[in-house]
């Protein structure tokens, strides 16, 4: 079985176990639902500040709903008593980071997806112009936020007090990829060309790979229980 | 030897008060109120150090499972993140007069700021797990993570905003300031350099103590 076979693997498990359980899926759903209501119920009807604001309130709802959706990526394993099934697999342990990583970066994109559509729908935003730009710039933040928030939550998975824990380790750790994916973010909804903050982009390839490669290197220590 | 660098620390700092307060000139502009960079400068300088430090201590361990090396990275954070808290301070301490606020967005202010938080969160990480080896397999992890986002976190914080003069001693060409304050600065650099060295030395005595009671 080859290095990414074997990723595809944990990433067929984890998408089959969420396909008839619905359970992060459904619970996210509803909390990006949530979100935008305190959002509306915050800042007041005054669309003006709304679309000021609309990059960083739009990042926020994804980073709120990936710490609860990144929290949990391995408390399937913890809870039932699979972490020695994944210590036992034969071969490179960090193809189960990666199939890991992708799962989680899926069930990102997806909630991402949905909260752009309730902020296009509710608050009466135009997206559609900004769709090809943010279908660069929502991958390349999500990326990652997705790999250093699986490698903590490979950690926090054993830690009790994992709820206070998981956002103050993740939260510092990934405020570069957040300022550069607001401000791109920000340069796609005004429909600025993207090579004016062809600087930021280039931060977010950078934060990309050396969270992936980190995360790949280190994840050996960790599984270990 | 813990006891030599502490009093060559302590000899460095009486040295380096003396420099800054009888030696080194009076700044004209800002008045005494700038002699805090004598503070200021070496404490960042050797905050930078001690999570340098962390870096190589965690990959050591992650390398070798080497219970020492857990030690000192435990013992050079938790110094590390004391420096750093006393460069905000002392700058804070400065910028009220100066700058005419405490704290500002800054780039340079939030980059320490946010190095800050993610060396808090190691430590209450390592606070948090029991299993002194899990810990400190969590806990290299964690700190060779940190520590790669430095340059990430530099960039992008730069890009973001700046105002902060830029920096005195560390960059290309001769340093800009007289001879007294250059002098005196130096002295206070190696003088925390030292005291850090003996609190790592004694940090990290403790720990192996501690560890050999639990054992």
């Amino acid at each position: 079985m080859t290095y990414a076979h074997r990723a595809f693997i944990v990433l067929w498990k984890d998408v089959l176990t969420e396909r008839r359980s619905k359970a992060a899926l459904n619970a996210l759903l509803f909390f990006s639902l949530l979100l935008l209501f305190i959002f509306q119920f915050t800042l007041g009807g005054d669309r003006e500040r709304l679309t000021a604001a609309l990059p960083g309130l739009l990042w926020l709802g994804f980073v709120l709903s990936g710490l609860v959706g990144l929290g949990r990526t391995f408390l399937l394993e913890r809870e039932n008593d699979c972490w020695d099934g994944l210590l036992l697999t034969p071969g490179d342990k960090s193809a189960i980071y990666l199939g890991k990583v992708a799962g989680n970066l899926l069930l990102m994109l997806i909630v991402e997806v949905i909260l752009l559509t309730l902020f296009a729908l509710f608050f009466n935003v135009d997206v559609g112009r900004a769709l090809p730009a943010l279908g660069l710039v929502l991958p390349l933040g999500t990326i990652g936020f997705a790999a250093v928030g699986t490698l903590f939550a490979a950690m926090t998975a054993h830690v009790r007090a994992r709820e206070v824990l998981f956002p103050v380790l993740l939260l510092p750790v990934v405020v570069p990829v957040l300022l550069g994916s607001v401000r791109a973010t920000d340069a796609a909804l005004a429909g600025e060309p993207l090579s004016a903050v062809a600087q930021w982009l280039q931060l977010l390839v950078a934060a990309d790979v050396i969270y992936v490669v980190a995360g790949l290197l280190t994840f050996d220590a960790l599984l270990e229980g | 030897m813990s006891r030599i660098l502490g009093w060559l620390a302590a000899l460095g700092l009486a040295a380096g008060l003396v420099m800054a307060f009888g030696v080194a000139p009076r700044e004209a502009t800002q008045g005494n109120v700038q002699r805090i960079m004598y503070l200021h400068v070496p404490t960042v300088l050797v905050a930078y150090l001690a999570f340098v430090v962390v870096l190589v201590a965690s990959i050591a361990y992650l390398w070798r499972r080497d219970p020492a090396a857990d030690r000192l990275a435990h013992a050079s954070a938790e110094v590390g993140v004391l420096f750093t808290g006393l460069t905000i301070a002392a700058g804070a301490i400065w910028g009220k007069p100066t700058w005419g606020t405490w704290w500002t967005w800054d780039a340079r202010l939030t980059s320490v700021a946010i190095l800050f938080v993610m060396y808090l969160g190691y430590l209450l990480l390592r606070g948090m797990i029991e299993d002194r080896e899990r810990g400190a397999r969590y806990a290299a992890v964690v700190g060779i993570v940190a520590a790669l986002d430095v340059p990430l976190v530099h960039f992008s914080v730069y890009w973001w905003r700046t105002l902060h003069q830029p920096p005195s001693l560390l960059k290309p060409g001769p340093a800009s300031m007289p001879d007294g304050i250059l002098a005196a600065l130096l002295v206070n650099v190696v003088s925390f350099a030292l005291l850090y060295a003996y609190f790592v030395a004694k940090r990290v005595t403790i720990l192996r103590r501690e560890g050999e009671v639990l054992a």
